[in-house]
């Protein structure tokens, strides 16, 4: 029950290479005055990146497509963006989502 | 937290509104998925092996969902130090556009402060940060540090429960809580285009970066193809805004 070397090794190298990234447009971009246009583009990153994330969950499974278990999360996902858009609440929406998809487990 | 350094005093909003605690409730809705999904990480990671310190150094350094499923698999199927740092690094890439996204809001505050805030940046709670930014032209530091460490803590609680009981619970699939990460992103999507009035462009924007996440990802890692999404639907965001 301790660490081991290399595993050591790796989570100091995988944090490094995950704390650039997180701190240094924080650090740096909030010092200079960015450009109209820059401003603009940044505002569409939030729906573009958590966009990207859900088609990525939903629709691709190891690089392939198709298989049953996957339809299940897609028809899932319905009540999930129905609850959302009704209701506002993200711990409604989650709760949601997770019972639908073990009853659907459940059926299929 | 320690307050050292220079104190900047700068003008507030009316007080309570921006508080610490209001951080934390805040936070509070997304808690439910922290857990499912960092209770799901340790049982994996003490499938693979890791040991309870390594999980606990893991969470806390590390603290990355992705990237820590991706480790934990990596180490137990024996691949080399280096390759399992540099996959990790291009899978939170992506954290460079959040980053950014976030830094309008923070320029009132010191570079050391601005790193404080960034090093806890998730997608989650840069969803939280996000819609908590409509119709705002800064977000308070304090509230942050709520938001954060209450998301931080949660992880870590999360991890260790999953890795202590993870001997007993063969298949957490079958309780669904796997979905909790896409039911979250789902909601954090869907608040973040009702808290603005550009209906429109945003569903074009989403529908744009679904499409090439996941055309791109059928030919190279799914993490190059988020960032490649990201970059291009968020340039047709912006054409489009321009031109109409």
């Amino acid at each position: 029950m301790d660490i081991r070397w290399n595993v050591f090794l790796v989570i100091l190298g995988a944090a490094f290479v995950t704390f650039i990234p997180r701190v240094l447009p924080l650090m740096v971009l909030s010092r200079t005055k960015l450009p109209e246009w820059g401003m603009r583009w940044l505002h569409y990153v939030p729906i573009a990146v958590m966009a990207a994330l859900i088609g990525q969950e939903l629709l691709v499974h190891d690089g392939k497509a198709s298989s049953i278990t996957q339809y299940i999360e897609l028809i899932a996902a319905l009540p999930t963006f129905w609850v959302a858009i009704k209701t506002r609440s993200l711990l409604l929406t989650v709760i949601v989502g997770i019972l639908s998809v073990m009853v659907l487990r459940f059926i299929f | 937290m320690s307050l050292n350094g220079p104190q900047v005093e700068t003008l507030k909003a009316p007080l309570g509104e921006d508080s610490f605690i209001r951080g934390v409730k805040d936070c509070v809705p997304t808690l439910l998925g922290y857990l499912s999904i960092g209770f799901a990480s340790g049982v994996v990671e003490y499938a693979a092996g890791m040991s309870i310190p390594e999980i606990a150094l893991m969470c806390l350094l590390l603290y990355a969902g992705s990237a820590q499923f991706i480790a934990a698999g990596m180490l137990a199927s024996g691949s080399s130090i280096f390759s399992i740092i540099f996959t990790i690094f291009f899978v939170n890439l992506r954290h460079l556009l959040l980053s950014a996204a976030l830094s309008p809001y923070f320029r009132h505050l010191t570079p050391l402060k601005n790193m404080l805030i960034g090093s806890l940046l998730t997608d989650e709670t840069f969803g939280v940060a996000m819609n908590e930014s409509a119709n705002k032209s800064r977000l308070s530091d304090k509230w942050m540090h709520g938001l954060n460490l209450t998301a931080y803590l949660n992880w870590f609680a999360a991890n260790i429960a999953g890795a202590l009981l993870g001997q007993w619970i063969s298949n957490p699939e079958q309780w669904g809580l796997d979905f909790a990460l896409p039911a979250m992103f789902i909601g954090l999507l869907v608040l973040a285009i009702l808290n603005r009035n550009k209906l429109v462009t945003d569903i074009i924007v989403a529908i744009c970066s679904v499409l090439i996440a996941i055309g791109v990802s059928t030919f190279t890692s799914p993490s190059i193809a988020v960032i490649a999404a990201t970059i291009v639907a968020s340039t047709v965001g912006m054409v489009i805004e321009k031109w109409t």
